[in-house]
């Protein structure tokens, strides 16, 4: 299964196993990783499971559908590196993907 | 002070069949939400988009839902308190006291918590020097533009709330518009006003900054906004207005002795009962092994709740579970039999 690694805004890591087809979001709910909210559930219609993704991570994503753009303006402190994780679905090619949790969500 | 048999906190579709329910059974009740509409996160959050998989329902969007239950309640008398958050929650006796942050109390036996992830509040400025001047110098609505007249207002956003205000208050202000990004999700024909205006430098427009720093002691003096390549400008600034849209907070229900996780308030699945006897909690805002966040699973609670409603509003009378096909009753209060 993939690896995927969450850092904490206070630094701390967690790494772990994501089954494929469930979203970065999903793992980090699942796996009761702190730091992420996902109010809406993965609907796209809140901005609680904001990360920033590593620079050599980012363009390797799947582009940001419309209105995840619109969705980060409403997120807390969003910057040019930053995704929705609800939107980032896991994969093989995804394995090593490390996201970084923003100090709060709301 | 109102007495009601049942109050329900949350006016969306969980909250809205609640009433329905109740008022089905005979028993009276009343609605609070925070919004200024009723809906909740269907009218809040995706009044466009459909949703799929509600029974009987092969597609609708979140506002026509909530249209479909209002439409529903339309038999029924139920007062709704809108724009109103309840703040206390005190056991008096047999009854709750409740009080909202107006000032509206209410005594019932049953209070049914329908409140999604909690209520609607503004995304507000992330730096902290921003706190001593809200409601002073930097705002989230406006309730009076007037204090704006003639003086310089900068603006945070790329809605149609940022917009609007940035085009409106730019006959009378100097109106600086700071926002993240080039694109505005705003309506095109606001877009195309706003780029018309900055082009004519009726506003002063800076895109790809945020807010970094609110300077002054007591009052607000100037504002530094930091591009994304890092760059620093300073701009004087008499107030300023940040719409970031809303977002969800737990609030107050955090304070009234409820056993909850997460966001979560822990019920059974029987009453939906929290573990505080007469407070109940449906919809999104409840958990319990196997809890599935769908509108569906609201209604079932919601029903539920209704029923554990009746013994303690009407302690010396029995329930009797009855169809809408054949009770008489039933069909008496939806107004289908005189």
């Amino acid at each position: 299964m993939p690896k995927i690694t969450y850092i904490e805004h206070n630094g701390k890591i967690h790494s772990i196993e994501v089954a494929n087809g469930l979203t970065v979001m999903e793992g980090a709910v699942q796996n009761n990783i702190p730091g992420i909210d996902a109010d809406c559930g993965g609907s796209m219609a809140c901005a609680t499971c904001h990360v920033y993704v590593k620079e050599e991570w980012f363009n390797k994503l799947p582009k940001k559908e419309d209105g995840e753009e619109d969705m980060l303006d409403m997120a807390f402190e969003p910057k040019k590196n930053s995704r929705l994780s609800c939107q980032l679905m896991v994969s093989d090619q995804l394995d090593g993907l490390v996201v970084n949790l923003p100090e709060k969500q709301v | 002070m109102i007495k009601t048999d049942a109050l329900i906190i949350g006016a969306g579709p969980t909250g809205l069949f609640t009433a329905h329910q109740l008022k089905l059974i005979g028993l009276n009740c009343e609605v609070v939400d925070n919004l200024d509409k009723i809906g909740g996160q269907c009218i809040e959050l995706y009044p466009d988009k459909p949703i799929y998989d509600i029974p009987a329902v092969p597609e609708c969007t979140g506002e026509e839902l909530t249209n479909n239950l209002i439409n529903q309640l339309k038999p029924f008398d139920i007062k709704f308190h809108l724009s109103e958050r309840v703040e206390e929650v005190k056991k008096n006796n047999e009854n709750w006291q409740v009080k909202t942050n107006k000032g509206t109390e209410f005594s019932t036996p049953n209070i049914i918590i329908a409140g999604g992830v909690g209520s609607f509040e503004p995304r507000k400025f992330s730096p902290k020097d921003c706190e001593k001047f809200e409601n002073k110098s930097i705002f989230y609505s406006i309730k009076d533009k007037s204090v704006f007249k003639g003086k310089t207002v900068s603006i945070f956003g790329g809605g149609d709330s940022a917009l609007d205000w940035a085009i409106e208050l730019s006959k009378d202000s100097k109106v600086n518009l700071i926002h993240r990004r080039d694109e505005f999700r705003g309506a095109q024909a606001t877009v195309d006003k706003m780029n018309d205006l900055a082009k004519n430098e009726k506003i002063n427009l800076f895109t790809k900054y945020q807010l970094k720093k609110a300077n002054g002691q007591d009052n607000l003096e100037s504002i530094d906004i930091e591009h994304d390549n890092k760059d620093v400008k300073n701009l004087k600034t008499d107030y300023v207005l940040g719409f970031f849209g809303l977002i969800m907070q737990l609030g107050p229900i955090a304070n009234w002795g409820l056993n909850i996780d997460k966001k979560t308030i822990n019920v059974d699945t029987e009453k939906f009962e929290t573990n505080q006897k007469g407070i109940y909690a449906v919809g999104d805002i409840c958990t319990y092994p196997g809890k599935l966040k769908l509108i569906l699973s609201g209604f079932h609670e919601g029903a539920l709740a209704a029923r554990a409603c009746f013994k303690l509003a009407r302690p010396n009378e029995k329930y009797r579970f009855e169809f809408t096909t054949t009770s008489t009753s039933l069909l008496k209060r939806l107004g289908k039999k005189e």
